[in-house]
């Protein structure tokens, strides 16, 4: 069974999302999708300023194995990206929840938040696959 | 439910992430792939490959049998020990396996054919040989360990006894000997030296235990995968299959044609295909730019009248050793030294190199 922390919200398609606070969201992929992916080999960000509609293509990340898309979770704009990727892709496999984060995002709107997986429901979804 | 090799556990001891693999249930990685990777580029690495098969050919016939059995010509081999690498085709010229041949005695020699592969070469095996004086014998009870890298030799000595290492001493590549329990070859599937051995499943947990008291590092499928095609070898199912032309597969130099006597299968599909001359023919891609080229992605380019022309890429990846991507294809002959491949609906630019791209640890294009 992987970590799934409980202070992060997760959408099914195994993005994680943490609230740093004024509406600001810091996104990445999780432990178990690293796992799915195995060593990653390239992270394609987006551009700082572009924005998102929720469930939108936004990154993609590729490992030996497959290129997945990374969808934004929320609807808003990228205020920063992790450029220690560019480098360091396997960060997201060491270090998925932390140093791995991805990209920050400025909620359009906080309440879609709602519509995210608590903790208990992304594993309840893992189990499923 | 899938087979499992004697090293399982050993797999497991070592933290190995294992995956159904055409039955077998194998190692993918113990952790990084790539990482088990740069051991065997750097160091030393070990695979379980006990899954392949291994086929011993006896008889006053079997010479004559394997002539006509196999593309490559096992008149070649006159020394015991010496191994070919070769394709096994059908009446139309398509490869129904690759495998090696490693010659004992004019009538003993060794097959190590593919483990996706093995009851459809067997069964062809078994309905060519009506009428050859051989005994074809599977031998499921054997292991097989492949340890590879530039300090794999050196570590495999400190498990070998004195007569196992007298009888390597020298060894040329492409050679086996017998020697005590083990069956010890200068094969491999990484572009690096080292040996595949071949033993008896009761003693394969023992030496794999012992190679990794001697630091070499257990590696999975997914190294093996990489370190192959960095080497540009072929991996059957991919990079060619029953429906492909060897010609069409970088193995031309594996095709006996002289003497031009000798009637192996397949032999007049591939005359007929090479007077056609609309066959493809393989290369190496080279992508430097951020991503990741992948099997069935298309090759696209204009011949030198201007026409469009199109291939395909047979088996693609990350090159842990150069920091970027290469890949296999197969494609028209015409082909240029730039093309594009389409990836993830967008044309990016490629350099066409020969198929190979990482020997001995370094870059060969």
């Amino acid at each position: 069974m992987s970590n799934i922390p409980a202070e992060l919200k997760y959408a099914s398609s195994h993005e994680w999302v943490r609230d740093d606070g004024n509406g600001i969201f810091t996104v990445g992929i999780t432990e178990h999708a690293q796992g799915l992916l195995g060593d990653m080999v390239f992270v394609d960000l987006p551009d700082v300023g572009d924005t998102f509609d929720a469930g939108e293509d936004i990154a993609v990340a590729e490992s030996v194995k497959a290129a997945s898309d990374i969808y934004a979770p929320i609807t808003g704009e990228v205020v920063e990206i992790n450029e220690e990727l560019e480098d360091a892709p396997e960060l997201v496999n060491a270090d998925a929840f932390t140093d791995g984060w991805m990209f920050k995002i400025k909620a359009a709107d906080v309440a879609e938040l709602e519509n995210l997986l608590d903790a208990e429901g992304y594993a309840a979804s893992i189990d499923e696959d | 439910m899938a087979q499992q090799t004697v090293l399982f556990d050993k797999h497991i001891e070592a933290g190995a992430k294992m995956v159904d693999f055409h039955g077998w249930e194998m190692p993918i990685n113990y952790g990084s792939q790539i990482e088990e990777h740069h051991a065997v580029r750097k160091d030393a690495g070990m695979f379980d490959v006990s899954h392949m098969t291994v086929v011993d050919i006896k008889g006053a016939g079997a010479k004559e049998f394997l002539q006509k059995l196999l593309a490559n010509d096992v008149a070649k081999l006159t020394v015991a020990g010496k191994a070919m690498y070769g394709g096994m085709l059908n009446e139309e010229g398509g490869v129904i396996d690759d495998l090696i041949t490693y010659y004992m005695t004019d009538d003993y020699y060794r097959l190590v054919v593919n483990s996706a592969t093995r009851e459809k070469d067997m069964a062809w095996i078994n309905k060519q040989m009506v009428g050859f004086d051989v005994v074809v014998t599977e031998l499921p009870e054997l292991s097989m360990i492949a340890v590879q890298g530039p300090n794999a030799k050196a570590k495999a000595a400190t498990v070998f006894n004195s007569d196992q290492n007298a009888a390597v001493e020298g060894m040329k590549p492409f050679f086996a000997v017998q020697s005590g329990d083990l069956f010890i070859a200068t094969t491999g599937y990484t572009g690096e030296g080292g040996y595949e051995i071949i033993l008896h499943q009761d003693l394969a947990a023992d030496l794999w235990q012992q190679l990794l008291e001697a630091d070499v590092r257990p590696c999975g499928l997914g190294a093996r995968d990489t370190l192959r095609l960095e080497a540009g070898m072929n991996l059957y199912g991919l990079d060619m299959d029953e429906s492909v032309s060897p010609l069409a597969a970088n193995m031309a130099w594996t095709i006996a044609w002289e003497p031009s006597e000798r009637d192996f299968i397949g032999r007049s599909a591939l005359v007929a295909q090479k007077a056609a001359g609309e066959l493809h023919k393989q290369v190496g891609l080279v992508m430097e730019a951020k991503g990741v080229l992948r099997a069935g992605q298309k090759v696209v380019f204009k011949d030198s009248e201007g026409c469009d022309q199109e291939g395909i890429i047979t088996s693609g990846t990350f090159s842990p050793t150069l920091g970027y991507s290469v890949a296999i294809a197969r494609v028209p002959r015409s082909i240029g030294e730039n093309v594009q491949v389409e990836m993830r609906k967008k044309f990016v630019d490629v350099v066409v190199v020969k198929p190979g791209f990482v020997r001995n640890g370094k870059k060969t294009f």
